[in-house]
């Protein structure tokens, strides 16, 4: 069923109710395979809230939410949704990796065991060759010597880059970025995106929510600016950046840039 | 390298005097003259009964329900710790049923004493005499009879370990609700079951949290062993310790007895604590081992010789 021209990520008017406040009001977008889209719009547009439906960490409560052709959460079968068990939900999740804004490292493993941890436990990868791939995967982020090193002895830039290799380590096909420089002081995001650029350009398939314009406009494939639950502007990063169609587009590069 | 200007001498190392504390040593003087005087009081007032208390500290009886009493606890502990651990991720779990059996069993374990629950359950094979497996007004597969067996000891660990369970369950739910929510996030994102991240993830981190007041259940439950004589069961340290004084009429110095060997009991098991904090502590501070700060030493003077 595999065909290169299905979108990996497809969102068709996707709307998500928090009781009575609605954060996403229809959002409609794609991403192809291989494509890097960044996500920008002022706090509260409901950025983060859309990249944590994709993986299904909230559920979509209208519209359609497809990855790689297949519904997220939901089973679709005659016009019918029925909700997904905890365990088909897991295992759609198993190839979408999630980068956190707070890196989530696992604070009781060393930075190779937070690496090692989900391909072991989850895919149950043999313990030696999920050891070989994080060594791998950790010089691919420049941390070899960081292997034993317990999350609270590395820096914010370290961690948020081992939090990457862990995400990597699944071999997801799709990579969501969940503001991942926000956190760090500034003179340790440059190698945070370092790695983000190296694996764009490798491939992979990424969503990323950033602030950092410069990185937009250098790696992004298509720039959304959403705002107020919905995709206000999007199209090339240099011609959102640069001749911004909308007013609050305007306003709110006028703000950041 | 370029020219640069040599770099001015090392500042000498910070030789001060130290900060003087008189009123620490004052303190200490005079308390340790108050706690001479009580143990010269002790030592020379017979109503201690010092040659009994020698005759009978390491009496085969007395050593004999201290080892009682150290089994009941390490039974009774163990069945509240596993009972604990379930009702504490049945009332956290998604699942509404198991999480109101969990709140019924804490509503009635907690709120109930435990002298009365272990009489209670000393009165179990009189409310129930037979265990009976089998359909219900059907056939009998299987039949025990409970009058006749000598259970006393198997009920006092019940009855001590279902109401520890009550209290551990809090302790660890307590423990797992600590650990923040973005670690669950995690978890969920890389693919991982509710299950197997309370395991691999969520449990290994509240242990910091709940092993200290564990510790504290622990040396609790050694001591509320010596209630099982509600049951009755008889054979433990305190009740055995009485029993003699009975016979003999000096309570004085047999309570000094049970009071020595639960103290030594204690003292050995938050040696054990100690160990386990530090175990479950790992990855907590950013402070270095001296291990790896000899190894950080090492690769920076390793670096210097490299440059030269």
């Amino acid at each position: 069923m595999t065909s290169p021209a299905r979108p990996m990520v497809q969102a068709q008017q996707v709307c998500k109710d928090f009781g009575a406040l609605s954060v996403l009001k229809g959002v409609t977008l794609s991403v192809d395979r291989g494509q890097v889209l960044v996500l920008v719009g002022p706090s509260g547009s409901g950025k983060s809230t859309f990249l944590r439906c994709i993986n299904h960490l909230e559920a979509v409560s209208a519209g359609r939410l497809y990855v790689d052709g297949d519904l997220v959460g939901y089973r679709e079968s005659h016009g019918k949704l029925y909700e997904m068990p905890a365990r088909d939900a897991a295992r759609q999740r198993r190839d979408v990796g999630m980068v956190f804004q707070h890196f989530n490292l696992f604070p009781h493993r060393t930075a190779l065991e937070n690496i090692t941890e989900a391909p072991v436990q989850v895919k149950r990868t043999k313990k030696f060759l999920a050891t070989k791939r994080a060594r791998d995967l950790l010089e691919q982020v420049g941390l070899s010597e960081k292997a034993d090193a317990y999350p609270a002895q590395l820096s914010g830039g370290q961690q948020q880059r081992v939090a990457i290799a862990r995400a990597l380590a699944m071999e997801p096909k799709l990579m969501l970025f969940d503001e991942p420089t926000s956190a760090l002081d500034p003179e340790l995001v440059g190698e945070v995106l370092g790695v983000m650029k190296k694996l764009a350009a490798e491939g992979m398939t990424m969503i990323v929510v950033t602030h950092e314009m410069g990185f937009a406009r250098e790696v992004a494939d298509e720039l959304v600016f959403l705002d107020g639950g919905v995709v206000v502007e999007s199209g090339p990063p240099r011609q959102v950046l640069g001749s911004p169609r909308h007013s609050r587009t305007r306003e709110f590069l006028s703000k950041v840039m | 390298m370029n020219e640069e200007q040599a770099p001015p001498a090392p500042p000498a190392a910070i030789d001060a005097v130290s900060l003087r504390h008189p009123w620490r040593w004052a303190g200490a003087v005079v308390l340790i003259g108050l706690v001479g005087l009580f143990l010269y009081g002790a030592a020379t007032n017979p109503a201690y009964g010092w040659a009994t208390y020698r005759k009978y500290l390491f009496d085969q009886r007395v050593s004999e329900a201290a080892w009682n009493t150290l089994q009941l606890t390490f039974w009774a502990m163990l069945l509240g710790l596993v009972l604990g651990v379930i009702i504490a991720v049945m009332r956290l779990s998604p699942n509404p049923i198991l999480s109101t059996v969990s709140w019924l069993y804490l509503w009635i374990f907690r709120g109930t004493p435990v002298y009365v629950q272990l009489v209670f359950w000393g009165l179990f094979p009189t409310i129930y005499q037979k265990i009976q497996v089998g359909v219900p007004f059907g056939p009998t597969f299987f039949q025990l009879n409970l009058r006749e067996l000598s259970i006393s000891f198997i009920l006092a660990i019940v009855g001590l370990g279902l109401n520890e369970a009550a209290y551990m369950a809090e302790i660890i739910r307590a423990g797992v609700s600590s650990v923040p929510e973005g670690q669950l996030e995690a978890s969920t994102a890389l693919g991982m079951s509710w299950w197997m991240t309370m395991r691999r993830v969520v449990l290994p981190q509240a242990m910091r949290v709940i092993i200290p007041p564990t510790g504290n259940e622990l040396i609790s439950m050694l001591k509320t062993t010596s209630l099982v004589t509600a049951v009755p069961y008889t054979l433990e340290l305190y009740t055995r310790t009485r029993d003699i004084s009975a016979v003999i009429f000096e309570p004085i110095p047999l309570l000094l007895v049970a009071a020595t060997w639960y103290l030594a009991i204690t003292s050995v098991l938050m040696v054990g604590q100690y160990y386990l904090e530090r175990y479950f502590s790992r990855g907590v501070s950013r402070r270095l081992t001296t291990k790896q700060l000899e190894a950080l030493a090492e690769a920076q003077t390793g670096a210097k010789e490299g440059h030269l």
